[in-house]
């Protein structure tokens, strides 16, 4: 198997901790014990914004996505709240506990991807593109549920392969700058790259209403950008490569509270 | 074509004394597109923005903005006021096309 070799690769150049590391069942060890949210790392200004509900323009997203909960779509004549019901109790730490491994499809699904399962087999809906509006703002409305939340994904059993898996996208360097996650977001958080304070790239505020784009973006709308700016080539969004990746982010920021909807720079 | 105005958000106080100066806050959604940016094309996306926000108490006009294209996306627009009396105010978002948008909210007195 083609990890397998790699692995052997890697242990070939004795980086034998690397190895152990992803092929055991044993719990992985963390490279930041104990993470700080994004919000650490984001000024007083953007704070302001995020913390007053009225203010915080994703709130504009989570009111769509209510109303979309309540709005019958597709040919089985369902909405989400058809089986869901009361958003405010069923959904309830769904986002802390996602990304998570579906028994079904034997793979790991994120909320978006849920989501779409949800409308194309139980409601005969099509599929929402990811990142777009009325997905953001579904998921967005879903997150604040789990508002303050610790974030705990299960990444034991079948899950594990996929783990393993964006955790290994997540060292590999890439790009014509030939940099890996950890570079910024382990190696040099909490210093500036030009004007920026690089954060530990915890993934707890997602999905964000991030000023730059003006709009709430979905975990791996961001990922791309992070591809983009080592000048590499990403994997499209909703792809197994992000998915496994996002999985692996959440991890990262195991039992931060879950702070979506957050606004950051 | 003119994107749609959004939803209005509008907060008052909810416990007012006659005489208080409280703070009026209003939340719009809208795209506020600059004029300056170009599509994958290379076309110019036209400029469209919230070009006007005015604010009626009791049909009387108490508060305006003229809004600009660096002004971001969901504009975001706070004004004092000193509560005198009860009454309804009007508030009014008003884009390039000339299309509006209105919400309406009771002023009502402790």
């Amino acid at each position: 198997m083609k990890i397998g070799m790699v692995l052997a690769g890697l242990a070939a150049a004795s980086l034998t901790a690397v190895v152990a590391f992803a092929q055991g069942e044993r719990p992985p060890n963390r490279p930041i014990p104990d993470p700080q949210s994004g919000r650490h790392f984001a000024t007083p200004d953007t704070l302001a914004i995020q913390d007053d509900d009225f203010l915080n323009p994703a709130f504009l997203w989570v009111e769509e996505g209510e109303q979309a909960w309540n709005r019958v779509e597709g040919t089985a004549g369902q909405s989400c709240a058809s089986c869901h019901n009361d958003a405010t109790e069923s959904m309830r730490g769904v986002r802390a506990r996602m990304p998570a491994y579906h028994p079904r499809l034997q793979r790991v699904v994120t909320l978006e991807q849920q989501v779409n399962i949800c409308r194309t087999e139980r409601m005969g809906a099509p599929p929402l593109p990811i990142d777009s509006r009325p997905l953001n703002a579904i998921t967005t409305y879903i997150a604040l549920q789990s508002r303050g939340m610790p974030v705990n994904v299960d990444i034991s059993g079948p899950a594990r392969r996929f783990f393993d898996e964006g955790e290994r996208f997540y060292n590999t360097r890439r790009g014509q700058l030939d940099m890996r996650c950890a570079t910024c977001h382990e190696e040099n958080y909490g210093r500036y790259l030009r004007a920026d304070l690089l954060s530990q790239g915890m993934s707890n505020g997602f999905p964000t209403y991030r000023l730059k784009e003006q709009r709430v973006i979905s975990l791996q709308f961001r990922l791309m950008g992070c591809v983009q700016d080592v000048r590499g080539e990403p994997p499209a969004m909703g792809s197994e490569a992000f998915t496994n990746l996002e999985f692996y982010l959440a991890w990262r920021a195991q039992g931060l509270p879950v702070e979506s909807p957050s606004v950051r720079r | 074509m003119a994107a749609p105005i959004g939803q209005p958000r509008v907060r008052l106080p909810a416990q007012v004394r006659a005489g208080e100066v409280i703070e009026i806050r209003t939340l719009i959604s809208h795209v506020m597109e600059t004029g300056q940016r170009r599509d994958q094309a290379g076309n110019v996306i036209p400029r469209d923005i919230i070009k006007r926000f005015e604010a009626k108490f009791e049909g009387q006009l108490v508060f305006a903005m003229d809004l600009a294209p660096a002004i971001s996306a969901n504009p975001y627009i706070a004004f004092q006021f000193r509560a005198e009396r009860p009454g309804r105010f009007e508030f009014t978002w008003t884009n390039d096309a000339g299309e509006s948008r209105s919400a309406t909210q009771d002023l009502r007195l402790a």
